[in-house]
C-alpha cells in the first residue's frame, strides 16, 4: 500500500517536472527571455510537489504508530487494565494488534476483540488520511508551480535554496548519527561506572570480567581494570607498526623514485591489493601460517612461545597496514615539487642523497599523518586479533606472550548470554568509549599534521 | 641552412679569443619521436657570459639542460652528438653525471630553495661533496657564497630562518649562492629573472656580471634587453636550430641572418 504511495509521489514529481519544463520552453519559443532555464522551472515543480509530499509521508509514518497506540490505550476498558503494570499492558496491546491482523490464538476476551476491531479501523482511517493528504499536497503543489512559470519568476534561486537545504540535511545526518553513537556509548558507560568505580576501571591492573550473570552461576568474582587490556592493544599495535612502517615507507620510496616505470605500474596495484584483503582472511593467515611458524622458530631457538602470540597477530596486522603507509608516503613524496628534486640533482647530489636530504624531509609531515591514521586503524582492528590473539589479559610487554586487546574483549563480552544491567556487559561500552577517545585523539593529531603539511607548499 | 659555424662568426669580429670552456658539436635531442634540437654546435668560452635567446619553445632550455646532463632525468629524452667540458666528453662512458653536475652548476627559472634553513640551503652542496673539513670551513664557504650572491648583508642575522621565507628575489639569489657554494666551473642559468620584479632582476644581472670574473656563465633569457646587458656572446635559437651565434654587440647591431633581425626588432617571438 505504502509502496504505491511512493510510486504516486515519484510519478507526480516527474509529471510536474515535464509539464513545467514544457511550459517554460513554450514561453522561450514565444520569444520571452526567462530568468531561469526551463529545467529549473521543472525542478521547481518537483520541489513544490513531490518533495513536501515525501517529507509529509515520512513524518506521518514516523508518528502514526505512537499516536494510534496512544488512542488505543486510552480506549481500553478501564476496569480491565486498571491493575496492569506497563509491561503487561504492552503485552496486551501486542495481543490486540495480532488479533487485528487476524492471528487469533485461543479464545480472547470480548473486550480484546472489540479493541482489535477499533484498532483495525483506526489504522484504516490513518492510511486513508495519509492518501488524501498526499494527493492534496501533490495537487496543490503542481498547480501552484505551474501557475508560477513566467519570465520573471526566479525558479533557479528557489531550487538552489532547496538543494542547499537538502545538502544541509545530509551533513546534519552524519553529525547527528555521530552524536547519537557517542551519546549511547556515554550513557551505557555511565551506567557501568555506577557499578564499577571509574578509578578502578582506569587504573586497575586486573581484568577478569567473567562474573555470573544470573543467580547460582559459577564464575569469577570479577575485576575491571582496563590497563592490561590496553597494554595488550599497545603491544600488538607496536608490533604491527614495527612491521608496517619500514616496509611501507621503503617500498613507497623505491616505487616513487627508483623503480622503472614498468615495474611501478605492476607493483603499485599489487601492493594495493593488500588493502583489499578482508581482515578475516588475514586472521586465517595469522592462525594457520604465522603463529605456527613463530612457534617452530621459537622451539628451534629454545624459546618458550605462547600459542597465541602478540607477535603473530601484530605482524599480520602490520602486513594489513603496509598499503596504508606506503600510499600515504607515495602521495607525500609525489607532492614534493619537481623543482626541488631538480635543484638537488643540479648541485651534483645523487638520487639517494636527494631522497634522504630533500624529498624525504619534505614529505615527513605527510608520512606522519599516514602513520597516525594507521595507528588508529591498528588500535580499532578487531577481526585479526579476535582470531589470532589471546583471551586472557596478562599485563606484559613481551610480544612472544599471549595478550588480549580492547576490541577482543568487547567482542567476548557481548557474545553469548548477555544481560544489559550487568557490569560484565556494560564494561564493553566503557571499553568502547575509551577506544573511541584514543582513536579520536589520534585522528585529530593526524588531521592537524596533514593540514600543516598542506600549508607548506601552498 | 644558413647556420653559421661558431668559428666563422668568431672571425667576423676582433673579439679577444677567450679560452674555450665547453664545446658542443652536432648535438641532437629527441623527446620520444619529437626532434627538439637539431644539430647544434656552440663554443662556450671561459669567464664569459653567453646568452641563449629565442622565442618560446625554440629549444634554448633543452640545450642548456644538455650541458649538465639534466635531461638524463627525463625518461624518454635522448641526446646525440658531442659535448666537451675542458676537452672531456661529458656523455662519455667514464663520466658520472653526478660529478659533472658538481662542476656545471644550474640555477632554475623559478627559485627553488629547499625547505631548510638559509644556512643549510647554501651548505647543501659543500656537505654532499665534502668540500669543508670543519664547521668553521663550512661557515666560511657559506658566508663567501652568500656574499658573492649579494645576499649576506640581508640574511647574516637569520641564517637559521627557512629559505622559503625569503622574498622571490632573495630566494633566487639564495639559489645562486647555493649553486656557487659547490664551486662549479660553469654556471647555467635558465631564465633566472623571469619570476622576479625589476629591482630583483637588476640585482641578479649585476651579480651575473660579477660572476663572470670566475665562471663561465650560460644564461637562457626571453628578454633581449637582458641578453644585451649581461652577455658578451649571444646565440639565437629558432625552432630547434641555432640560427646565429656571435658577439653580443655585433648581434644586436648588425645581425647576419634575416630571422635574427626579425626577432631582435620584435617582428616575431
Amino acid at each position: 500500500m505504502i509502496g504505491y504511495l511512493f510510486l504516486l509521489i515519484i510519478l507526480a514529481g516527474a509529471a510536474g517536472f515535464f509539464i513545467n519544463r514544457r511550459a517554460a520552453r513554450a514561453r522561450m519559443a514565444a520569444g520571452e527571455r526567462l530568468h531561469s532555464m526551463a529545467a529549473f522551472h521543472g525542478a521547481y515543480a518537483v520541489c513544490l510537489s513531490a518533495l513536501p509530499a515525501l517529507v509529509f509521508t515520512l513524518l506521518f509514518l514516523l508518528f502514526e504508530g505512537p499516536i494510534v497506540d496512544a488512542i488505543l490505550t486510552a480506549s481500553l476498558p478501564a476496569d480491565a487494565v486498571a491493575d496492569m503494570d506497563p509491561g503487561q499492558l504492552s503485552l496486551v496491546e501486542a495481543e490486540i494488534k495480532s488479533i487485528a491482523r487476524g492471528n487469533v490464538f485461543g479464545e480472547p476476551e470480548p473486550w480484546k476483540r472489540d479493541a482489535a476491531a477499533y484498532y483495525a479501523a483506526l489504522r484504516h482511517n490513518a492510511t486513508l488520511a495519509l492518501w488524501v493528504a498526499v494527493i492534496a499536497i501533490l495537487g496543490v503543489g503542481l498547480a501552484l508551480a505551474r501557475r508560477r512559470v513566467s519570465a520573471r519568476f526566479r525558479a533557479r534561486h528557489r531550487v538552489e535554496r532547496v538543494i542547499g537545504w537538502i545538502m544541509l540535511a545530509c551533513s546534519g545526518t552524519a553529525v547527528l548519527i555521530t552524536a547519537g553513537i557517542i551519546a549511547s556509548l556515554l550513557y551505557e558507560s555511565i551506567r557501568f561506572f555506577e557499578k564499577v568505580p571509574i578509578g578502578e576501571f582506569l587504573f586497575g591492573l586486573n581484568w577478569e570480567p567473567q562474573i555470573p550473570i544470573r543467580e547460582g552461576q559459577i564464575a569469577g568474582s570479577g575485576a575491571f581494570g582496563w590497563v592490561p587490556v590496553f597494554v595488550g592493544t599497545l603491544v600488538i599495535t607496536s608490533v604491527a607498526l614495527f612491521v608496517a612502517i619500514p616496509i611501507g615507507i621503503l617500498s613507497a620510496i623505491y616505487l616513487n623514485e627508483f623503480a622503472a616505470p614498468r615495474l611501478r605500474a605492476v607493483a603499485k596495484p599489487l601492493l594495493e591489493i593488500l588493502a583489499g584483503v578482508p581482515t578475516v582472511v588475514y586472521g586465517f593467515f595469522a592462525i594457520l601460517v604465522v603463529a605456527p611458524a613463530i612457534r617452530t622458530a621459537g622451539a628451534t631457538l629454545g624459546i618458550d612461545v605462547a600459542p597465541n602470540t602478540a607477535l603473530a597477530a601484530g605482524s599480520v596486522m602490520g602486513v594489513m597496514l603496509i598499503p596504508f603507509i606506503s600510499s600515504f608516503t607515495d602521495d607525500a613524496l609525489s607532492a614534493v615539487p619537481q623543482t626541488l628534486r631538480e635543484g638537488s640533482l643540479a648541485l651534483g647530489a645523487t638520487r639517494g642523497e636527494t631522497m634522504r636530504k630533500v624529498l624525504f624531509p619534505a614529505a615527513i609531515p605527510g608520512i606522519v599523518g599516514g602513520i597516525l591514521l594507521a595507528v588508529s586503524r591498528a588500535i580499532g582492528e578487531t577481526m585479526i586479533v579476535v582470531m589470532a590473539a589471546g583471551l586472557i589479559a596478562t599485563l606484559t610487554i613481551n610480544p612472544l606472550d599471549s595478550v588480549t586487546t580492547v576490541t577482543v574483549q568487547i567482542v567476548t563480552l557481548l557474545i553469548g548470554d548477555t544481560a544489559f544491567d550487568n557490569p560484565k556487559t556494560l564494561a564493553a561500552f566503557a571499553l568502547g568509549l575509551m577506544l573511541f577517545i584514543v582513536t579520536l585523539g589520534l585522528n585529530l593529531v593526524a588531521l592537524g599534521v596533514v593540514r600543516k603539511y598542506r600549508e607548506l607548499y601552498d | 641552412m644558413t647556420m653559421l659555424q661558431p668559428d666563422e662568426a668568431e672571425t667576423e669580429t676582433e673579439a679577444p679569443t677567450a679560452e674555450l670552456k665547453m664545446t658542443a658539436r652536432d648535438v641532437d635531442v629527441f623527446y620520444g619521436t619529437n626532434h627538439a634540437i637539431k644539430s647544434i654546435s656552440v663554443d662556450i668560452p671561459d669567464k664569459t657570459v653567453t646568452a641563449f635567446i629565442g622565442p618560446s619553445g625554440c629549444g634554448k632550455t633543452t640545450f642548456l639542460r644538455c650541458l649538465n646532463r639534466m635531461n638524463d632525468t627525463i625518461r624518454n629524452c635522448r641526446v646525440t652528438g658531442e659535448i666537451r667540458l675542458d676537452g672531456e666528453d661529458i656523455y662519455g662512458r667514464d663520466i658520472d653525471p653526478v660529478q659533472l653536475r658538481a662542476r656545471v652548476g644550474m640555477v632554475f627559472q623559478k627559485p627553488n630553495p629547499f625547505p631548510k634553513s638559509i644556512y643549510d640551503n647554501v651548505a647543501y652542496g659543500p656537505r654532499i661533496h665534502g668540500l669543508a673539513g670543519t664547521r668553521a670551513e663550512l661557515d666560511e664557504i657559506v658566508e663567501r657564497a652568500l656574499t658573492r650572491a649579494a645576499l649576506w648583508q640581508e640574511v647574516r642575522d637569520r641564517l637559521d630562518a627557512p629559505g622559503t621565507g625569503l622574498s622571490g628575489g632573495q630566494q633566487q639569489r639564495l639559489c645562486i649562492a647555493r649553486a656557487i657554494a659547490t664551486a662549479p666551473e660553469v654556471l647555467l642559468m635558465d631564465e633566472p629573472c623571469s619570476a622576479l620584479d625589476l629591482i630583483a632582476t637588476a640585482q641578479i644581472e649585476e651579480l651575473i656580471d660579477e660572476l663572470r670574473e670566475s665562471y663561465s656563465v650560460v644564461i637562457v633569457t626571453h628578454s633581449m634587453q637582458q641578453a644585451a646587458r649581461v652577455s658578451q656572446k649571444t646565440a639565437f635559437f629558432h625552432l630547434g636550430v641555432l640560427v646565429e651565434y656571435g658577439e653580443t654587440s655585433r648581434m644586436f647591431t648588425n645581425p647576419s641572418d634575416q630571422r635574427t633581425q626579425d626577432y631582435i626588432t620584435g617582428r616575431f617571438g
